[in-house]
């Protein structure tokens, strides 16, 4: 294993390719979505997504933001280059609503709603909200790994650079 | 943001290692020697250690309140005395004043300014409530996981020290390489082919 400092910012861009590859599959391929098991609910994007382009001698930012966000302009972005680094997720299961945002490079959650729980009254009512909310976290973030894993898979895979990357440069010159 | 509000924020890790049995009185006797002491009384500027997550102001771990379910749950609490600047120079200007008057001089030394702005700044700390920031986390033994609710540099910096020292436990921040690392399932060819990539560029 490598030295972790190392190898946080050597495979940062993994993280930003992941977020895209989930943007494209929100987008275009939702069968990409789904976990094995098939019960892994639906996936939309929400209300931000930020995107960086690397590719040049400085680090250009666009965010999109809204309920609604016209996202035009970041597929331009995409096209000249760009990738996701962050974007805001709604994840549905069973009627219910997980929204929250996800930083490629570091993986870390933010801004993360889970779904209502019951009210907290008593102290044995706590018990019971802590058992109910790690539940609910627990369900976001396997589905989270089941998608990585996916993703990871077929990055290694020569699949990436043969279907893949053709699929979205398609997606992001279409008119 | 704590564990149970509306709206939190989450880093991952994956923690190293086994405690020895029993467990929960292994938990017991790392988070006892490390609960947060309060500094209102005393001249430190900054404290962190753990705290329960229900009475976070009046940390107690007995009983096994720490575990609920298959998990351990407890609060890392950070305080901070945070002296205004201008509040430090108001009081410092007042006592440099008396101090020339006591002395009859008409300045103080370089070496006098710097330690007469010292004591300023330990009296006020003596005055001045730390403020309190508390950082839940949920720890479940059996995976191997730890969720901590934040995702504050120092926070997560204090988190992994004071985990090593209280637990000789250490964590693992999971991004994307440790993500692979641990959770990939990835072939040896296909590890190889990972370890080699480099970015993908969609430019046309």
């Amino acid at each position: 294993m490598l030295d972790i400092a190392v190898a946080y910012n050597r495979y940062r861009f993994i993280g930003y390719e992941f977020l895209t590859w989930l943007w494209f599959a929100i987008e275009r391929n939702p069968t990409l979505l789904q976990s094995p098991s098939g019960d892994s609910g639906s996936l939309s994007l929400g209300n931000r997504i930020v995107l960086e382009n690397f590719t040049r001698d400085k680090t250009e930012s666009i965010t999109i933001k809204g309920d609604d966000p016209n996202v035009d302009a970041a597929l331009l972005s995409l096209k000249n280059g760009a990738l996701v680094t962050e974007i805001n997720l709604v994840f549905k299961l069973n009627e219910q609503e997980w929204q929250f945002t996800l930083k490629g490079e570091s993986f870390s959650i933010t801004n993360l709603k889970t779904p209502q729980r019951g009210p907290v009254e008593t102290l044995e009512d706590t018990e019971g909200a802590v058992l109910e909310q790690a539940f609910l976290l627990e369900q976001l973030l396997q589905y989270q790994d089941v998608l990585f894993n996916s993703f990871i898979h077929l990055r290694v895979s020569k699949e990436w650079g043969q279907t893949f990357i053709p699929e979205v440069k398609n997606w992001v010159s279409a008119p | 943001m704590g564990f149970l509000s509306a709206t939190t924020s989450l880093t991952r890790y994956r923690v190293e290692g086994k405690l020895e049995d029993p467990v929960v009185d292994s938990v017991y006797s790392g988070l006892r020697p490390n609960t947060i002491s309060d500094i209102d009384e005393n001249v430190s500027e900054n404290a962190a250690g753990w705290t329960s997550f229900r009475e976070p102001f009046v940390p107690s771990f007995e009983g096994s309140n720490f575990c609920i379910g298959n998990y351990f749950l407890f609060s890392l609490r950070m305080d901070r005395k945070t002296i205004p600047s201008k509040v430090i120079q108001k009081y410092f200007a007042i006592e440099y004043a008396k101090k020339l008057k006591a002395s009859g001089r008409e300045f103080l030394s370089k070496n006098e300014k710097k330690m007469l702005k010292e004591h300023v700044i330990s009296l006020l700390t003596l005055r001045i409530p730390a403020t309190p920031n508390i950082y839940d986390l949920l720890w479940s033994y059996e995976d191997d996981s730890l969720w901590f609710f934040t995702n504050l540099k120092k926070p997560c910096e204090e988190l992994e020290t004071l985990f090593l020292t209280s637990f000789n436990l250490k964590l693992i921040r999971l991004f994307p390489y440790t993500m692979t690392e641990f959770f990939g399932g990835l072939t040896a060819d296909e590890y190889e082919t990972f370890i080699n990539l480099a970015p993908t560029t969609l430019m046309e």
